[in-house]
C-alpha cells in the first residue's frame, strides 16, 4: 500500500466511492407528512431525528435535540460552566443525566490542580451529582464502562474526543464550556443535521494490525477536515470481528479526521458490553443505517491489505506505513490515554513484551486509562507482564497525552499510543512525537527504535 | 417573521480556508477582543478591520474557520459589527461559535458570484440573499425561527438569560 493521494483509482487495493447510494434529491418525503414509502434515513439521521421528535430529518436543517446526557471533565466542566450557570441564575436541568468525571488533573498536586479539584467537588456536593466518578479513569473509558451509553442516545461531552461515543450507536460530540452551560441549564442543543460519511472495512486484519493502524491510515487518507464536522459511520464485515474497546478507538479518533462523531451500528458485541457494564442496551434493532440511505461520502477498504501505521511529528495526518519511519531511535515509548491504554491496549503490549525488556535507553510509560482496567489487567497477570518489562506506571488519567500531569523533556523523541501528536501538545515543542498502535510502541521500546511489531508476533491470533 | 431579520451591507470578499488564525491571530491571543479584532483577516486584506461597518457581510469559499476552537474568531467578527457570514462550507466549531454568538453563519453555494463592493441584502429567514449590485439572487439554507431569535437576543448566553429571567418574572 503506497501513500498515495489517488483516491479514485480502482486499481488501489483501497477503492474510495464518492456516489451517494441514493441520490439525496429523492428524499423530498421530508415536507410530505403522511409519505406513503418509509423514509430512508442514515443511523445518524435516525438518533438526531429522535432527538428532535421527529419522525425524520434531512441533512443540512438545523433543529433543536433534547440531550439525554452530559458528560463533563475537570477540566472543561465545573471551573468553566458554574460562572456561566451564576449568570443565567439557574441549575441543572436534570442532575441524573450529568456525568462528571475527573481525569485531567489528577493527581491534583499543586495549588492550582488541588483548587480545581475543590470547584469540581464542590460542584458535585452542591448539585448532587449521583455520577460523579473522582480518580476512577479518563472519561471517555469510565462512561461506558459504567453503564452510561445505550444505541440510540444523543450525548454530549466537554471534550473534543466525546465521538468515542459513537462506538455504542450513541450520537455523542464535543462542545465547548459556553454550550455546555447551555444544555445543562437546558437539556436541549440546537444541530446542524449532519451528513453521513461511511467507511467501511471489509475482510480480516492481518495480526498486528490494529484499530489505531486503521485510523492513522485514515488521517492521512482524508486529512484532518476530511470528517467535515459530518458523522461518520464505520460499517463492513471487518467491524463484527473488533472488541468494543477498539471500536472505541476508530469513533475517538473521528476527532482527528474533524468528524462530528463516529459511529458504529449496534450488535451482539454492544450489547453484552452494555450488560456486563450493568447498563441496559434496550432495542438495538432500529439503530442502523437504512439499505439505501443517502450518504455524502462512502469509501471501501480492505482490512487484509492494512499495515501497522505510525504517524510522524506533527500530525496524525503525517502517518505513513511503518517501515517508510526508518530506523527512529526512541526515548520515550508511552502506552497511555483514552485511545491506548484501554484493557484491549495493555493486552496488546503484554502480547509483546511478555518475557522481554524494555531497551535501556527506553523509558516504558504505561498510564492505564482506568482503575478497572487496570485492575482486570493485574488480574490476567497482563500489568505484571508490563511491569516485568520494565515499564513505570502512572496514574489512571490523562497524565502527559496533553501535558497535564507532567510532560515530556526538552528535545525527546517519543512513541505513544494516544490519538494526536500536534506541536507542544504533550509538553515542550522541540519534543518530537511519534504516534502507533500498542503492538508498535510495544515492539519498538524493546527496538530502542521505531519497529514493524509483526517482528515479534508469531502470527497467532490477535 | 418576513422581514425583521433582514440584514444589508457590502459585502467583503474571502477565498477558501480562511482559518480562525487569519480571524483571530494567536499572537494576539493574550489581548482584550477589542485587540484581537483589530488583526481580524489583516493578512488577507490589512484595511478589513478599519473599513467594515455595521451590517457587512463577509464572503467566503469553502472552510471558513477551519483551525483551532478559539471562540474569539467568531467574536472578533462579531465585535466589528459583521451583519452576517456567507460561506460554501464552514469549520464545524466556528460554524457553532459564530451564531452562539449572534452572528448569523449562512450556507451558500454561490459566493463565487460575489464581488467585494457588492451590496447585499439577506433574508435568512426564507433563506435568500439579493445582490443589489448585480441583480442576482442566491439560495441559502434558511434558519429556523428558534435561533433567529437567539441570534437577535445576541447569541446563546444573553439568550438563556432572558429565558431564564422571564422565567423566574412568571414564576
Ligand atoms: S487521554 Fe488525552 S485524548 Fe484522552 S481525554 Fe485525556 S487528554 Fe484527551
Amino acid at each position: 500500500m503506497t501513500q498515495s493521494s489517488d483516491t479514485q483509482s480502482g486499481k488501489l487495493p483501497f477503492a474510495m466511492k464518492r456516489a451517494a447510494m441514493t441520490p439525496a434529491a429523492t428524499t423530498p418525503a421530508a415536507t410530505t407528512p403522511a409519505a406513503k414509502k418509509p423514509v430512508t434515513m442514515t443511523l445518524a439521521e435516525k438518533i438526531v431525528a429522535k432527538a428532535s421528535g421527529r419522525d425524520h430529518v434531512r441533512p443540512g436543517e438545523i433543529v433543536t435535540c433534547k440531550v439525554d446526557l452530559a458528560m463533563i471533565h475537570d477540566s472543561g466542566g465545573p471551573r468553566r460552566v458554574k460562572p456561566i450557570l451564576d449568570r443565567l441564575g439557574t441549575g441543572l436541568w436534570d442532575a441524573d443525566k450529568v456525568v462528571l468525571i475527573t481525569d485531567h488533573y489528577v493527581p491534583a498536586d499543586n495549588d492550582e490542580t488541588r483548587q480545581i479539584a475543590d470547584v469540581t467537588r464542590t460542584f458535585a456536593a452542591n448539585h448532587r451529582l449521583r455520577h460523579f466518578y473522582d480518580g476512577l479513569g479518563i472519561c471517555h473509558v469510565v462512561l461506558p464502562e459504567r453503564g452510561h451509553l445505550r444505541p440510540g442516545m444523543f450525548v454530549v461531552g466537554g471534550d473534543s474526543h466525546s465521538p468515542t461515543g459513537g462506538a455504542f450507536g450513541a450520537y455523542m460530540f464535543g462542545i465547548g464550556a459556553t454550550e455546555m452551560a447551555g444544555v445543562l441549564a437546558t437539556g436541549e442543543i440546537w444541530l446542524r443535521v449532519p451528513d453521513t460519511i461511511r467507511v467501511e472495512w471489509n475482510g480480516a486484519f492481518n495480526p498486528g494490525v490494529v484499530a489505531k493502524d486503521m485510523m492513522l491510515f485514515l488521517c492521512a487518507r482524508l486529512g484532518m477536515e476530511g470528517g467535515r464536522t459530518q458523522a461518520v459511520e464505520y460499517c463492513g464485515d471487518a467491524m463484527a470481528g473488533l472488541p468494543m474497546q477498539e471500536r472505541m478507538t476508530l469513533s475517538n479518533m473521528t476527532a482527528e479526521i474533524g468528524g462530528q462523531t463516529g459511529l458504529i451500528a449496534p450488535d451482539e458485541t454492544t450489547a453484552a458490553y452494555i450488560r456486563k457494564a450493568g447498563g441496559d442496551p434496550g432495542d438495538i434493532s432500529p439503530w442502523r443505517t437504512d439499505a439505501n440511505a443517502a450518504v455524502a461520502e462512502h469509501h471501501v477498504f480492505d482490512a487484509g491489505e492494512l499495515v501497522p501505521h505510525v504517524a510522524a511529528p506533527h500530525s496524525p495526518a503525517n502517518s505513513h506505513p511503518v517501515a517508510d519511519i526508518g530506523n527512529t531511535a526512541i526515548d520515550v515509548a508511552y502506552i497511555g490515554a483514552c485511545t491506548g491504554a484501554k484493557l484491549v491496549d495493555l493486552r496488546m503490549a503484554a502480547k509483546i513484551l511478555r518475557g522481554r525488556k524494555a531497551a535501556p535507553s527506553v523509558k516504558l510509560i504505561v498510564a492505564p486509562a482506568s482503575r478497572r482496567d487496570q485492575e482486570a489487567a493485574e488480574s490476567e497477570g497482563v500489568l505484571q507482564t508490563l511491569l516485568d518489562a520494565g515499564a513505570q506506571l502512572y496514574p489512571n488519567s490523562c497524565s502527559i497525552c496533553a501535558g497535564y500531569g507532567g510532560t515530556l523533556e526538552e528535545n525527546t523523541v517519543c512513541l505513544s499510543s494516544t490519538a494526536r501528536n500536534f506541536k507542544g501538545r504533550m509538553g515542550p515543542a522541540s519534543a518530537q512525537v511519534y504516534l502507533g498502535s500498542p503492538y508498535t510502541v510495544a515492539a519498538s521500546a524493546i527496538a530502542g527504535r521505531i519497529i514493524d511489531p509483526r517482528e515479534f508476533l508469531d502470527g497467532a491470533a490477535r | 417573521m418576513k422581514s425583521g431579520h433582514r440584514i444589508e451591507g457590502r459585502a467583503f470578499v474571502f477565498g477558501d480556508n480562511v482559518d480562525t488564525d487569519v480571524l483571530a491571530p494567536g499572537i494576539y491571543m493574550k489581548d482584550p477582543i477589542e485587540v484581537i479584532a483589530s488583526h481580524c483577516l489583516e493578512s488577507l486584506d490589512p484595511a478589513f478591520a478599519s473599513t467594515i461597518r455595521p451590517g457587512d457581510i463577509v464572503v467566503a469559499g469553502s472552510g471558513l474557520g477551519i483551525g483551532s476552537s478559539r471562540e474569539q474568531a467568531a467574536e472578533a467578527l462579531k465585535y466589528l459589527g459583521a451583519g452576517a457570514l456567507l460561506a460554501k462550507s464552514y469549520g464545524g466549531i466556528f460554524y457553532r461559535n459564530a451564531l452562539n454568538f449572534g452572528l448569523p453563519a449562512l450556507v451558500c453555494a454561490d459566493t463565487d458570484r460575489i464581488t467585494a463592493g457588492d451590496t447585499l441584502r439577506i433574508d435568512p429567514a426564507t433563506g435568500t440573499v439579493e445582490n443589489l449590485t448585480k441583480a442576482e439572487s442566491y439560495r441559502v439554507d434558511p434558519l429556523p425561527e428558534f435561533l433567529l431569535r437567539m441570534i437577535a437576543d445576541g447569541g446563546l448566553v444573553a439568550h438563556l438569560e432572558k429565558r431564564f429571567a422571564a422565567s423566574r418574572t412568571t414564576a
